[in-house]
């Protein structure tokens, strides 16, 4: 079949998923006081349409901070204004200041999940289906159902059209930068990737790995001639991109520091609710709140977040290759999210779309990995009442994923790109012969560990003296397997050289 | 309790299928009490609980398995002329695709709520036995479900005359022409025990209570007027639109008198009987006669010329599409008789798949009006065109 037509029929079949997820419940349905993040959105619509830039991200009479305060970057506001728009065409007691608190209905059900479905539609999917057309060296079969894979995965489904939120947006923009680098046009990547940080400042997790491949290229070409023409000329629409986004703010100082202080609260602590993340899990054994004072803990997070990231950042700055840039955006993006302070169980969906990057090239390591970071938000996702979603989107991608990419039968460590890996420990030749054997038992391992656990989540009661159980569970285990797969991407990265990949291309 | 269900007239939704339905209703309700005992209150009209939607939606995807194994069935009846290197492009998968995500049957199973699946497995089990040459099978599979959903009777005479034709008479002389001498006792007897042992099974504990008139008036309520309440897109149909279209000239013209004609008479959206008011009444009798005559060309090939499985299927199609025109109160659901035995012809001649892609796209078009909620218009329009890219793509790959 041609490759439109089968591409038409997956883009289908995923604005169905997306849709059928969007008939359940979101964050917060029926919850007073606070409600959920579907509120939250509605309240920014609010306050976007009714009152003056100036006030947005003010704690006025009109504004109360406390109540859902606006804590994206500038453009989030934008986006929220231009739906604030179309609802007060259609029904304005939607968005009507003060008295629309906690509205619930079913047409502005409809309505916001047709902001994310369209939000979704002219941003990421795009991205998607042209990034994958434009993957080198793969047959049409491939590039479809590499397409259909990231198009299925649930976290982002569930957590969009579900819980309710636009991380489609932020997320397809860095795609588009991701892609517009893979063509060398790297002003237009850059400015797309600063479209992306301005919509959620979160796009920063990604941020080390654009400067270093970009600063890496420009080193390349030179820095007496091309090199610093480059790097000049992606500072300066890094600059217009900033100031285009941050017009209306730019008239005073104070208005630029509320906004900062809004995106980054410094004073919030190592970490909220239960993350999959070194610090939650460490606080199991010790108690590192009761321990450290605020400032050092800011202080050690920032530390052991840059020491963990540094020997990738630095090989993609001396040897900038697209794989490298790929796979360095994983593993900053990993280490991000396991190190850094006040994370949300929703940033591993900034390490999981970099991973459906790389699904054809390690198809068996990104589909486990899709599957924990899925399984990690399983306490988020019972709480907004998505169970059946989660199940069956889960059930669906791992059998999508299991027959396009055949992925129990490549489990050598040649698959699994850690050949070179492998050479260097001449010493443990011999163990390596059953490696496919014991990856495989592993994965069905780990996949029957998060089957049960999902099960008993849902299903049983935590006794009485241990309420958080499950939740902490789920947390514990998906921060040790991301420990796993943050060795296992960095190792990859370290040991990958161009030796390798002309050995590919040769066999 | 069995044998009072038919004479319960407590709601608008009460007993119309034969006593199979009712039996594997009485099974799943056996299952139900676990699930929430509630629903099982007679008195507990339009009860809905999480537990109740639950249930029923997970007892028609079970019962589905059926359809997936009459569909497994089916394909492997189907051999493609040509062998394709891609399972994509395999007459096979195509098929299993073709059925299993068949639009209407999702639309109508899983979303408006019944249990044609496993009714449409069971008539596909039966093809596929017919096909196979497993003649008693065949016929044994279309008496249960016969006695399951009586609308099937829409295309029982296609079974019969193709089970005399070529299982009753069991060769042909060297022309194809009919040989009268090869007419087998023993199969004729075979089948008409088969026939009556599974309507004793099923009728048996009515008739022993002498309520057997009432079996039938529930099960061919006459009274119910010649359109559903939404029109199927049938030639009444058009009938229908061409009496509103007289009566509207004919006020406008004074030809009528305005105070004679009832309002809204048709359109109203209600079940009821009615009158024409320009065009001759239409009778039951008169359905009747109109679908015996245009089924009567299909049924004559397929008596003085058949041509095996494939024949029988396309009388098959050709009396379910001429019920479906000419019948009395057809349900627009009706629609997919037609479609899914067509699906088995389609993979296998350009010219039946040309005129499969027509009925599909047009037949499944006619069921929008099933779903007309806000919420789920998207998940209409992206199913039907799912399947309608699907099948035209699939299908023009195929006999490229």
């Amino acid at each position: 079949m041609e490759k439109w037509s089968l591409m038409t029929i997956t883009v289908l079949l995923a604005l169905t998923v997306r849709w059928t997820v969007s008939l359940g419940s979101y964050s917060g349905a029926g919850k007073p006081p606070m409600y959920g993040d579907y509120e939250a959105q509605r309240h920014w619509q609010e306050v976007t349409y009714n009152l003056p830039i100036r006030q947005w991200y003010f704690n006025t009479s009109d504004n109360n901070l406390l109540y859902w305060g606006l804590d994206y970057p500038p453009l989030t506001a934008y986006h929220s204004f231009v739906c604030a728009y179309i609802a007060k065409l259609i029904n304005p007691d939607w968005i009507a200041l003060h008295t629309s608190r906690g509205y619930e209905s079913q047409p502005h059900k409809l309505f916001m999940r047709t902001t994310v479905f369209v939000a979704d539609l002219l941003v990421y999917i795009p991205a998607v289906i042209v990034y994958c057309f434009s993957l080198k060296e793969t047959s049409t079969k491939k590039k479809v159902s590499s397409a259909l894979c990231i198009l299925l995965y649930p976290g982002l489904i569930l957590i969009d059209h579900g819980h309710f939120q636009y991380n489609s947006v932020s997320l397809g923009l860095a795609l588009w930068g991701v892609l517009y680098l893979s063509y060398d046009w790297d002003l237009l990547g850059s400015a797309a990737f600063c479209l992306a940080l301005n919509y959620k400042q979160m796009e920063l997790y990604h941020s080390l790995p654009f400067f270093c491949y970009l600063l890496g290229k420009c080193f390349k070409k030179g820095l007496k001639g091309k090199g610093l023409v480059l790097l000049t000329k992606i500072a300066g629409t890094v600059v217009v991109s900033f100031a285009v986004c941050w017009l209306p703010f730019c008239t005073d100082m104070e208005q630029i520091m509320q906004v900062l202080r809004r995106l980054f609260p410094i004073d919030r602590g190592l970490f909220e609710d239960k993350v999959a993340n070194i610090w939650c899990s460490l606080s199991v054994l010790i108690k590192i709140k009761n321990i450290v004072s605020p400032q050092t803990q800011l202080k050690l997070s920032f530390a052991v977040t840059f020491l963990s990231l540094l020997p990738t950042c630095i090989k993609l700055t001396v040897q900038p290759s697209l794989r490298g840039f790929k796979f360095a955006l994983v593993s900053c993006a990993l280490s991000f999210f396991l190190f850094s302070f006040q994370v949300h169980e929703k940033s591993i969906l900034l390490v999981s779309i970099p991973v459906c990057l790389i699904i054809n090239e390690i198809p068996f390591m990104a589909t486990w990995f899709l599957l924990v970071s899925t399984f990690s938000m399983l306490p988020l996702l019972l709480k907004d009442g998505l169970l059946l979603a989660y199940a069956v989107t889960t059930l669906a991608f791992l059998s999508v994923c299991a027959a396009s990419f055949s992925i129990f039968e490549k489990t050598s460590a040649e698959d699994l790109q850690l050949k070179p890996f492998s050479l260097s420990l001449k010493g443990y030749v011999s163990w390596f012969k059953s490696f496919p054997k014991i990856v495989r038992c592993l994965f069905l391992l780990s996949v029957t560990l998060m089957g049960v656990l999902s099960l008993m989540s849902a299903a049983v009661h935590p006794p009485q003296r241990l309420p958080d159980l499950f939740p902490l569970s789920v947390s514990v285990i998906s921060c040790l397997h991301f420990l796993l797969f943050l060795v296992y991407f960095n190792v990859v990265i370290l040991w990958d050289s161009k030796n390798s990949r002309s050995q590919r291309k040769i066999s | 309790t069995p044998p009072h269900k038919h004479l319960g007239i407590t709601s608008e939704w009460t007993l119309d299928y034969p006593p199979f339905f009712a039996w594997f209703e009485c099974a799943l309700s056996h299952v139900a009490k676990y699930f929430d005992p509630k629903m099982l209150v007679i008195e507990n009209l339009n009860y809905t609980s999480r537990a109740t939607i639950l249930f029923q939606r997970f007892s028609v995807i079970f019962t589905d398995i059926l359809f997936v194994y009459a569909v497994r069935e089916c394909c492997r009846c189907v051999n493609g002329k040509r062998a394709a290197k891609d399972v994509l492009e395999k007459p096979t998968f195509i098929l299993a695709v073709l059925l299993l995500w068949n639009f209407g049957l999702l639309i109508v199973d899983h979303i408006h709520f019944q249990y044609n699946g496993f009714l449409f497995g069971l008539m596909l089990l039966s093809v596929a036995r017919l096909c196979q040459k497993r003649y008693l099978e065949g016929a044994l599979l279309f008496a249960v479900l016969l006695h399951f959903k009586h609308i099937y009777i829409y295309v029982a005479p296609a079974y019969g005359i193709y089970l005399l034709r070529s299982y009753c008479f069991t060769a042909n002389n060297a022309d194809g022409s009919l040989k009268w001498r090869s007419f087998s006792v023993l199969h004729v007897t075979l089948l008409g025990l088969i026939v009556c042992l599974v309507s004793a099974l099923s009728l048996g504990p009515f008739i022993v209570l002498g309520q057997l008139p009432q079996v039938i008036s529930r099960l061919f309520p006459f009274k119910r007027g010649l359109c559903h309440a939404y029109w199927a897109p049938n030639f009444w149909a058009l009938y229908n639109a061409m009496d509103k279209a007289l009566t509207i000239f004919g006020l406008k013209c004074n030809f009528l008198d305005p105070t004679k004609i009832p309002k809204a008479s048709m359109t109203g959206g209600l079940v009821q009987e009615f009158q024409h008011t320009v065009l001759p009444c239409v009778t039951p009798l008169a359905t009747l006669i109109c679908t015996f005559i245009s089924i009567l060309p299909s049924v004559f090939c397929l008596w003085f010329k058949p041509q095996g499985p494939r024949g029988f299927l396309q009388c098959l199609v050709l009396c379910a599409l001429s019920s479906f025109m000419f019948g009395w109160h057809v349900h627009e659901k009706a629609i997919l008789l037609a479609i899914l035995p067509l699906s088995l012809l389609s993979v296998q001649r350009a010219k039946d798949a040309g005129i499969y892609l027509l009925l599909t796209t047009i037949g499944h078009f006619s069921l929008f009006p099933l779903l007309f909620t806000p919420p789920e218009l998207p998940i209409k329009i992206l199913l039907m065109l799912l399947f309608t890219v699907y099948s035209f793509s699939s299908l023009n790959s195929l006999f490229r």
